[in-house]
């Protein structure tokens, strides 16, 4: 498939954020995004009209309940048939920020046994408490399977913000942990900038995240959600020091998120 | 028939509740020797059914489908006839 045929769905409703960036990023790199709410996609239903689906960020209906929680209900009772056809096909999945904890709280995340009726895993309150908007390191984890980020080498370290209150990913054992550790499913770590992991460590784990886990996928790899912002690291002028360094590249890390999922697509459809 | 549910949802034991953390540590600051706080949720819902069971399923429902996590939630609830 062409770049220019590929067509992305962001999913907006009240509390969302990043919609206008995160469809910028698409468009830059040629493929054709459209922001839509998710009254209008429910009424119309044509999810399976496009080939990525986006959650993005912000606090969709006010992170009441829980962060994520009401927006995942909603999205999973009213166009719940159509994303599981999107997901059979092997069409991908984005969840930034707001989105990972949609993902999570809608059972398609880390969907250790497919997509579950409850959530598996939670991404809970900040250690130390507080809404941190802040720059990370993370450490590529990827085996070159998530089609979210094949194309950044492991062990990259790559530079995003982050702008959250709720990103402690958590989940119900040590099992858990160890099935998704086996199955390559736990894609970026919080680490400082030579690439050590953050160990648990403030600031460089900005929320006390279990194992340091910033992103993961399903074990399909097409589902991918992470608590950074990778539309916000997109454009070499939206890195915090761009004045500061001599000549400022064109392009933030964040570009390598967007660019893998559109050439996942073109290649695969 | 009209029904109250009062439920209560709150961090299972040993999962670490930062909100209670941080307001035991403003009640200290007020000089209040306490040793813990947790934090915890009430949800009261109006809503019509059947019977008390009916009730009782429906409630269960809710708080299975949305208002708990059950990775570190636990819920409680009563339910009374208005």
């Amino acid at each position: 498939m062409k770049i220019g045929d590929i067509r992305v769905c962001i999913i907006r409703v009240g509390g969302t954020n990043c919609d206008a960036e995160t469809k910028r990023a698409f468009e830059d790199l040629g493929a054709r995004a459209s922001i839509r709410h998710l009254n209008e996609v429910s009424k119309r239903r044509d999810l399976l009209d496009y080939h990525i689906l986006v959650f993005p960020g912000g606090f969709s209906y006010g992170d009441y309940v829980r962060a994520g929680a009401i927006l995942a209900k909603t999205v999973m009772s009213r166009i719940g048939k159509e994303i599981r056809l999107f997901i059979d096909e092997g069409r991908p999945i984005l969840g930034i920020c707001n989105g990972f904890q949609i993902l999570v709280e809608a059972g398609l995340l880390p969907g250790l046994n497919g997509i579950s009726d409850y959530p598996e895993a939670a991404l809970a309150t900040n250690i130390p408490i507080g809404y941190r908007c802040m720059w990370v390191y993370l450490k590529h984890e990827g085996d070159g399977r998530c089609a979210s980020t094949w194309l950044i080498p492991k062990g990259r370290i790559l530079r995003m913000p982050v702008a959250h209150a709720e990103g402690r990913f958590i989940l119900s054992s040590e099992k858990d942990l160890e099935r998704l550790i086996d199955n390559g499913q736990i894609i970026l770590r919080y680490c400082d900038e030579n690439g050590e992991y953050a160990n648990g460590r403030f600031p460089e784990n900005p929320n006390g995240s279990l194992y340091d886990i910033a992103g993961i996928c399903n074990p399909d790899g097409t589902i991918f959600g992470l608590m950074p912002h990778p539309e916000r690291a997109y454009y070499g002028w939206q890195l915090p020091d761009w004045t500061r360094i001599g000549r400022p590249p064109k392009y933030g890390d964040g570009r390598l998120i967007f660019e893998s999922i559109v050439k996942h697509v073109a290649k695969k459809f | 028939m009209r029904y109250v549910a009062r439920v209560e949802v709150s961090l299972k034991p040993g999962h670490s509740d930062p909100e209670g953390e941080t307001t035991r540590d403003a009640l200290v600051e007020l000089k209040y020797p306490i040793e813990s706080v947790r934090v915890s949720k009430v949800y009261e819902i109006i809503f019509e059914a059947e019977s008390i069971d009916e009730a009782k399923v429906k409630v269960e429902e809710m708080c299975r489908r949305l208002l708990a996590n059950p990775v570190k939630d636990d819920y409680k609830y009563s339910i009374e006839e208005v």
